[in-house]
């Protein structure tokens, strides 16, 4: 805590210059779910770099993602932590219409699948073990094969919880799922539950609440964020098999989501949130993660994550506890700055739509350019740019931090867990390589996959 | 059997009579109060028998504490034996820890608020320093304390028993005087007092969300939130009530008024009123109770600021701290529900014993 003091009056006598600019609004609301990968909003507010900016920002915890939408698109929230399919599906108009962009990507990775104990107990026959009697890692959905089979064969569905229809989450889950041979269900217009054709059945709830619904038997498993498969592990009520960071290295996750008006009517705002949150980003990254620590302490007060501290730490600071005992070293488990994480590239997007896509949530099948239009609509790295390019001029940021002269698209990537290239530049190739989801022309009418 | 004392002093004795007079009188007071146990204490003091009122206070008071006292042995013992994911349930005094520790982020957070005005100030000051216009002082962003919480809870359930009451005690009224008007209220009332607050809840954000939709309003959207849905759910009790009330007026008072040619407006003023008054005031009583249990269950749904999303928040956390916060929110519900109905109860008291209708 006196550190945190500390750091805040260095940062504060920076404030001069910047705070000088014309701000269209300088009160603001935030929203966040109880997550650690929030810590973005919690670092840019606790460590003054809002008030830098001239801003007056109150964050407020919401009770789940769709409160947090309807509050961003009703104008009660000015902005909020989200979902990266959020700001996505609003736009191509899945679940609900809205012109929602996002100038700033908060993090990769980040997230893990638990299964209960006793599905755990049912997998573990199937996992090869390490000469120290470890679980080999990553754990494919393989094993989760003859366990979903004994249940069904029980009579009992196999249910799965995620955290909103168009999540990471739920995209995780599902690219798991599908890795291991077990499909979860595809969505179409009319069903809208995606579920029909599943062998896993996939249901919301969320995050917080996801370890007491696994308690209570209503799910054998889920895929959600930090801290709560850590929870799980800490209360002993299940066990973390795969961290997104197996499924996919440096996968993009959450966004900090505006709507397009707002963006438009306050440019100024705009860019001085972007550059609270850029800084934020730094911090939480610097030397090699040392403040994290720190970030953990405030993450834990009951306003943010509230959840114990050692909780937090457990994955905040570079390792992952996976069964009780079984600590694994993942350095890169939350990323916050390093490898560009905060610039919002449209093959992120991209990726997302392809999921959407190849699940049903695009209903049809769409050429190249409209997924590179929709990505282009939602993800800002002008506005970003900007905010970045001030930050540098005022000495700040570093020149070397960002990536000035790209044209929005990763390099292809190829460590993915089912070992098909993805590569944002060609997004139908990437869908129609899916063993299992929509290729080609192929629709779901009436409850069955047709046409392609 | 009649005793004479040789010793009659008549001064003593009428002083001793009016000493008794005042605590018979300062009785009715602490009943109110919930102090009853402190008229058999003063009547000891005042030369009563000692033991004919050591029984009063033990009844009074004893008994009570003994209960208390009962209730948390028995809350210490059992508690540690239930183990759940988040430690074993806590006992009185982890909970008592927690009252402290919540005493102290209130205090954390008073802190920041005094050094975020700091800043402000500061910066200001540089502004003139630097010959820039000075900005407007900022209210404090950050989380409200628990006590902030438990004063938005109280605010919220006043506004929405106001509106209750306006609502509730002319429709009553109406009803009570008219059979038409009672037969056409009847049917709403029977459908709509059994509604759970949690149905009533998204329809009224909904509909508050379209209706109020100017930024710079009086209240917050959130507020209204929450205190519709304690008016809906709460304007039952006072409304039936009311027309009970009213209906059981004496028929003679009711034939006067026909002698006397009195008009509707005096009617109501000079006769239905007071004789109704106790019974719409055992309504108020009951909506008001009804009030408070639907606002806690209206702001953990809603997530509207006060105790309820204290709960919810805390249940979210899922710290180890959690569950015993959460059982120092339901006492503080608890204790704030007593007292408002003892508050009711006193403004009944106030109305209705000094005139005995």
């Amino acid at each position: 805590m006196k550190r945190l003091i500390a750091a805040l009056a260095a940062t504060t006598a920076l404030a001069g210059p910047l705070a000088a600019q014309e701000l269209e609004i300088d009160e603001l609301t935030f929203g966040f779910i109880k997550l650690t990968d929030m810590a973005p909003l919690a670092v840019a507010y606790e460590l003054g770099y809002f008030e830098d900016e001239g801003l007056f920002v109150t964050l407020e915890a919401q009770a789940n993602w769709r409160v947090l939408l309807d509050g961003v698109i009703d104008g009660t929230l000015d902005g909020a932590h989200m979902l990266a399919g959020q700001p996505i599906a609003a736009t191509i108009g899945y679940g609900t219409q809205a012109n929602i962009i996002t100038p700033f990507s908060m993090d990769l990775n980040g997230n893990g699948i638990t299964v209960s104990n006793e599905v755990w107990e049912l997998m573990r026959p199937h996992i090869p073990s390490m000469d120290d009697g470890r679980p080999v890692h990553p754990i494919s959905a393989e094993a989760l094969v003859p366990v979903v089979e004994q249940y069904r064969d029980e009579g009992t569905r196999f249910d799965m919880g995620m955290v909103f229809p168009v999540s990471t989450h739920n995209y995780e889950i599902r690219f798991w799922l599908a890795a291991g041979g077990l499909n979860p269900g595809f969505y179409s217009p009319d069903d809208i539950t995606g579920t029909i054709d599943a062998d896993v059945f996939l249901s919301v709830t969320p995050p917080p609440q996801m370890p007491a619904t696994l308690e209570a038997g209503t799910i054998f498993g889920y895929a959600v964020g930090e801290p709560w498969n850590q929870q799980a592990v800490q209360r002993g009520i299940g066990v973390p098999v795969i961290t997104d960071y197996q499924l996919w290295p440096n996968n993009p996750e959450k966004v900090f989501g505006i709507t397009e008006e707002f963006a438009e009517e306050n440019p100024n705002t705009t860019r001085a949130i972007v550059r609270a949150l850029i800084r934020a980003g730094m911090w939480l990254d610097e030397n090699d993660n040392a403040n994290r620590e720190e970030a953990v302490e405030m993450l834990s007060w009951p306003e943010y994550v509230g959840a114990d501290a050692e909780v937090i730490a457990a994955s905040m600071t570079g390792t992952f506890e996976f069964e009780p005992g079984d600590l694994r070293e993942i350095p890169d488990f939350n990323v916050f700055f390093r490898y560009y994480a905060t610039y919002p590239y449209y093959s992120d997007a991209v990726w997302y739509l392809t999921q959407m896509r190849r699940w049903g949530q695009i209903p049809e099948a769409m050429p190249d350019e409209w997924y590179h239009e929709v990505a282009a609509q939602v993800y800002r790295p002008d506005i970003y740019l900007e905010a970045a390019r001030s930050l540098v001029d005022d000495g700040l940021a570093l020149e070397a931090d960002f990536p000035w002269d790209t044209d929005g698209f990763r390099e292809p990537v190829s460590e993915m867990i089912d070992g098909i290239t993805y590569d944002g530049r060609y997004p139908n190739a990437y869908i129609d390589a899916f063993p299992i989801g929509l290729t080609g022309d192929e629709v779901v009418v009436d409850g069955a996959v047709t046409g392609g | 059997m009649t005793t004479v004392d040789p010793n009659f002093d008549a001064d003593r004795e009428a002083r001793r009579e009016r000493t008794f007079t005042r605590i018979n009188k300062a009785d009715t007071w602490f009943k109110v109060l919930g102090l009853a146990w402190i008229t058999p204490m003063l009547r000891i003091a005042a030369g009563d028998n000692p033991k004919a009122q050591g029984g009063q206070i033990w009844r009074l008071l004893g008994v009570p504490l003994l209960a208390i006292v009962g209730f948390l042995t028995l809350w210490a013992m059992l508690a540690p034996q239930v183990q759940t994911s988040l430690g074993a349930i806590p006992g009185p005094a982890q909970v008592w820890e927690q009252v402290g520790n919540l005493n102290a982020d209130a205090q954390r957070t008073r802190e920041r608020a005094a050094d975020f005005y700091e800043r402000q100030e500061q910066r200001n000051a540089d502004r003139i320093a630097a010959g820039e216009e000075p900005r407007p002082i900022r209210e404090f962003t950050g989380a409200p304390t628990y006590y902030q919480q438990i004063w938005t809870s109280i605010k919220t359930v006043f506004f929405g028993f106001l509106i209750a009451t306006i609502v509730a005690v002319p429709l009553g009224i109406a009803a009570g005087l008219s059979a038409t008007a009672n037969a056409a209220l009847n049917p709403i009332i029977q459908v709509f007092k059994p509604v759970s607050p949690l149905a009533w809840l998204p329809i009224v954000t909904i509909v508050v969300s379209a209706v109020y939709t100017t930024e710079d309003g009086w209240f917050e959207r959130s507020f209204l939130v929450s205190a519709i849905t304690v008016t809906l759910c709460s304007l039952w009790p006072t409304l039936i009530n009311t027309a009970l009330g009213v209906a059981s007026i004496d028929k003679d008072l009711v034939n006067v008024s026909k002698v006397l040619k009195m008009g509707t407006w005096t009617k109501i003023q000079k006769l239905v009123l007071p004789s109704a008054l106790p019974l719409i005031f055992t309504g108020l009583r009951l909506s008001l109770g009804v009030g408070w249990m639907v606002l806690i269950a209206a702001e953990m749904l809603a997530q509207n600021p006060g105790l309820g999303k204290f709960v919810w928040d805390e249940f979210q956390n899922g710290s180890s701290q959690s569950l015993a916060k959460i059982m120092v929110a339901v006492l503080t519900i608890g204790i704030i529900g007593f007292l408002l109905d003892r508050l009711m109860y006193t403004i009944q008291s106030l109305f209705t014993f000094t005139n005995n209708r």
